[in-house]
């Protein structure tokens, strides 16, 4: 293998991807194939995030509004206009994008806390001017029409064409993620993340770069939003703008490593596991909530580079491997 | 040290004849106060510019003024004939200007050639991400820190990060660089290190503007000094002109041992 | 809509509104001392909900004197977070106090829920209602917005005129300098965090006397701090007060004219607009 092509971070990072994303293919079970897709719809969505909390150090509270605005589009295409949903899916990929440039221009000059709550206020108001808004429901939302289902063969086969679709779109973004890390680019949005004010002055276009790490990391979730709720059958502005779904993202990219490629996903599948595991079991179903936070205290203050970060600081060796 | 900085020729920015650097009538308020007030000089390339004067004199804030974090309230600055007063600070590096902080700046989580690389790529030649790997390698060899290359920048002690500061500002290849008291800190050996780069690097044909409190070392290394007190230019000329000018000494008399080594030192 | 119905909604606002003053202040007092941003705030408010409720129904405690217990146990409790979740992350990067101190809040939440299910809770305390024309307010509103304006002031006297007061202002203003003069800055923060917990918890004893409330209140509460913290300028306690006034005014007075569900969408883009086009808030940030 040439030179060109040895990249041992990304691949194991698809490999976990790909090992996650088959296995309902390998098994046929819906079961399983339900649980991966809350598995890879997190992963997809914190490797986005990661793009901007962890490669230029912007904490967002927003995220989700991304995800819900993407959804609201792309499903107010399939229902009211009857657009098959790979190019619905497309759609609110682009919607999302086009918010997140719009909000790039005007909240991007914030820093630090002033930016976090920001975000928050954006994703309160989405959801409260959506809930008034009559074209997409107002507070009851949309839903979609079993027989919507047909045109794909029947609810089980959209199902699986759903759950194939966002495979993809999660080994995209993981090699979207590898990409940016690897460039130029991502080296100015990390550069901006350790000192915008030193990095201006060598000569990176902060607003520019931030802006676009900000489209970036939006058109993702606006496409897995329309995945999303394409399978529930239904939207609504309470299911589509939780702050809490934001909240456990940011938990996703610190558990795992922020600003790797490799964190989110193990973060994501983290997470997700542990919560099924804590909702399921006997004993611990009832503090659930308060097992997690103990265990996000815990990580928080001793191990703050997350999974991989740790990893990496301590096995130096393993750096090109777990990036 | 090594002579692998980029050669002589690709730093002679073409066709200049008049100065490199115009600072016109500049002034700055900072609410009510008066930072800097009518300040007004040229420099020519090649040159190295000492910039003296007592503390808050206001040299930190020439140097936000010139690269661009401040806007001034009057005058304006011109980078070989273009006025680069008043734009982002992004736009003089891409022009050919480098700046190193009194406090310094370094990026932490990223590695030493990271940070050299990011200098390289953003700077003036605006290059590739491969183009700039061998730049930063240069660069880090001239100033000593090859060896600590792979080393996160945060992990550096003091005068690591100075020559980090120097190196990433030398990455950028520019035509003028700004140092703000880069022989702060520094033990006599390393000052005098410091003093060989600095001399070095004008060699090179870079023209360099310094700020510094140790009067030998600049009275010793400059071509031409100004002298700021309380925002205004108050003197201008080569170091014995400035060291035996009064108003100069009655500045510096609230330190009279700087007083007494501006006589002694030139 | 008649002036009657007005002037009674603008009132009843500008009671409510302080109460959600005093909620705030507590936020925009640790922020203002420590850049933290606590997002446990909402849980603390609850814990003071509960603790008034608790002692009512228990021993019988006259709520207005539970609310004191309340203070103490909220400042205790403050003392606690913060050397057990802050302490450590106090000049890491800002994701990191964010984090801990929703963890605790996971925690809080978790373990009430847990205590005290999900069912609505009141305080069946009443003191009567006073009526002035078309103007019916009941005094327990009256007691709510007296015991906001006694802390407030308690506040201030205690910034402004006492020396851990004055040290605190000094660690807000420039840690290190204060360090520097030989103020603990590590105690002066821990303090500063337990008296931000301490104003939340009164405010969720207040909040109990006069609404009904669950396990989950204390995330609206929280929100509205955000925006009322922003209206006012981040790290100005009065400012929060004056903000509280501010949403709880146009929360009595906008549904008059319009939909009820547009307050919302009103407080949100409000909130945005000041965070952009003027981040230190109305009144400025900073004491």
């Amino acid at each position: 293998m040439g030179r060109r092509l040895w990249h041992p971070g990304l691949y194991l990072a698809l490999a976990v991807v790909l090992a996650l994303g088959l296995a309902p293919g390998v098994t046929g079970g819906q079961g399983l194939r339900e649980s991966m897709f809350t598995i890879l719809m997190s992963v997809g969505l914190a490797s986005s995030l990661n793009i901007l909390v962890g490669y230029t150090g912007y904490v967002s509270f927003g995220h989700i509004v991304f995800f819900g605005l993407g959804g609201y589009v792309g499903f107010y295409t399939m229902t009211q206009l009857g657009w098959p949903l790979p190019l619905a899916a497309l759609v609110g990929g682009v919607a999302a994008g086009i918010l997140a440039f719009i909000l790039g221009r005007i909240l991007l000059r914030l820093r630090g806390a002033y930016f976090a709550l920001a975000t928050l206020g954006i994703l309160e108001a989405m959801r409260a001017f959506v809930t008034n808004f009559s074209p997409f429901g107002g507070s009851i939302g949309l839903s979609l029409n079993f027989s919507a289902y047909r045109a794909y063969g029947g609810a089980n086969e959209a199902l699986w064409l759903t759950y194939w679709i966002l495979v993809g779109l999660v080994v995209l973004t993981v090699v979207v993620s590898y990409l940016v890390r690897k460039s130029k680019f991502g080296l100015g949005l990390m550069a901006i993340r350790e000192d915008e004010h030193a990095a201006e002055i060598m000569g990176v276009r902060a607003s520019r770069a931030k802006t676009w790490a900000l489209v970036l990391s939006a058109v993702i979730p606006g496409v897995i939003g329309v995945l999303f709720f394409f399978k529930n059958g239904s939207i609504e502005p309470s299911d589509a703008f939780r702050l809490n779904q934001s909240i456990e993202l940011l938990v996703m990219v610190m558990l795992g490593g922020q600003g790797t490629v490799l964190g989110p996903v193990l973060g994501a599948f983290g997470y997700q596991r542990l919560r099924g595991y804590l909702l399921t079991s006997a004993i611990f179903s009832d503090i659930q909530l308060t097992i997690a936070g103990v265990l996000l205290l815990l990580i928080v203050l001793f191990i703050p580079a997350g999974a991989v970060g740790w990893l990496r600081r301590r096995i130096p060796r393993l750096k090109t491997v777990l990036e | 040290m090594s002579t692998a900085e980029p050669g002589r020729e690709e730093n002679m920015p073409e066709g200049t004849a008049g100065p490199l650097l115009q600072v016109d009538c500049v002034t700055k308020n900072f609410r009510g106060l008066r930072a800097l007030s009518n300040i007004s000089f040229d420099l020519m390339e090649n040159r190295i510019l000492g910039l003296i004067g007592p503390n808050g004199a206001g040299k930190t804030t020439l140097f936000d003024v010139i690269n661009g974090v401040y806007a001034p309230d009057a005058g304006q600055v011109l980078f070989k004939g273009e006025k680069i007063s008043g734009r982002r600070t992004y736009h003089s590096a891409r022009l050919g200007l480098a700046r190193t902080h009194q406090v310094v700046r370094p990026l932490s989580e990223l590695s030493v050639r990271e940070n050299a690389i990011v200098g390289a790529c953003f700077g003036r030649k605006n290059l590739r991400l491969k183009e700039a790997g061998p730049v930063a390698d240069e660069v880090l060899e001239a100033v000593g820190l090859a060896p600590l290359a792979a080393k996160p920048a945060g992990a550096l002690n003091v005068a690591q990060k100075k020559r980090l500061e120097m190196a990433r500002a030398l990455a950028s290849q520019p035509y003028l660089l700004l140092l703000d008291e880069v022989l702060a800190g520094l033990n006599p050996t390393e000052m005098d290190a410091m003093l060989h780069t600095v001399r070095a690097i004008r060699d090179h044909g870079i023209t360099i503007i310094m700020i510094e409190h140790v009067m030998r070392a600049i009275m010793s290394v400059s071509d031409h000094v100004v002298v700021l007190d309380h925002g205004e230019m108050i003197a201008q000329g080569s170091p014995r002109e400035v060291a035996e000018n009064t108003q100069v000494v009655e500045a510096y008399l609230g330190r009279p041992e700087d007083a007494e080594r501006l006589q002694e030192e030139v | 809509m008649d002036a009657g119905q007005l002037l009674a909604s603008t009132i009843d606002g500008l009671i409510i509104g302080l109460v959600y003053g005093v909620a705030a202040m507590g936020l925009t007092l640790i922020f203002g001392v420590m850049n933290v941003i606590n997002l446990a705030h909402g849980a603390i408010i609850m814990l003071g909900m509960f603790g008034v409720y608790l002692l009512f129904q228990t021993v019988g405690l006259n709520p207005y004197l539970a609310i004191i217990l309340v203070a103490v146990a909220g400042l205790v409790a403050g003392l606690i977070m913060y050397v057990m979740a802050v302490h450590r992350v106090i000049n890491a990067p800002p994701l990191s106090s964010l984090l801990s101190t929703f963890a605790v809040n996971m925690m809080i939440i978790g373990l009430a829920t847990t205590a005290f299910s999900t069912t609505p809770r009141n305080v069946n305390y009443s003191l009567g209602t006073l009526e002035a024309g078309p103007v019916v307010i009941t005094n327990s509103r009256f007691a709510a917005s007296a015991a906001v304006i006694l802390v407030t002031a308690g506040l201030y006297l205690f910034l402004y005129r006492t020396r851990p007061g004055k040290q605190i202002r000094a660690v807000a203003n420039n840690r290190q300098a204060a360090e520097l003069m030989g103020i603990p800055s590590t105690r002066v923060l821990a303090f500063s965090f337990g008296l931000g917990t301490m104003l939340a918890a009164v405010a969720g004893g207040l909040i109990a006397t006069l609404f009904s409330f669950t396990v989950l209140s204390g995330s609206t509460y929280e929100v509205k701090s955000f925006v009322i913290v922003v209206l006012g300028g981040l790290g100005n306690p009065l400012g929060a007060l004056i903000g509280g006034i501010i949403l709880g005014v146009m929360e009595g007075i906008i549904p008059v004219f319009i939909s009820v569900t547009w307050v919302t969408v009103i407080e949100f883009l409000l909130f945005v607009l000041i965070l952009v086009v003027r981040p230190q808030g109305l009144l400025g940030a900073r004491h």
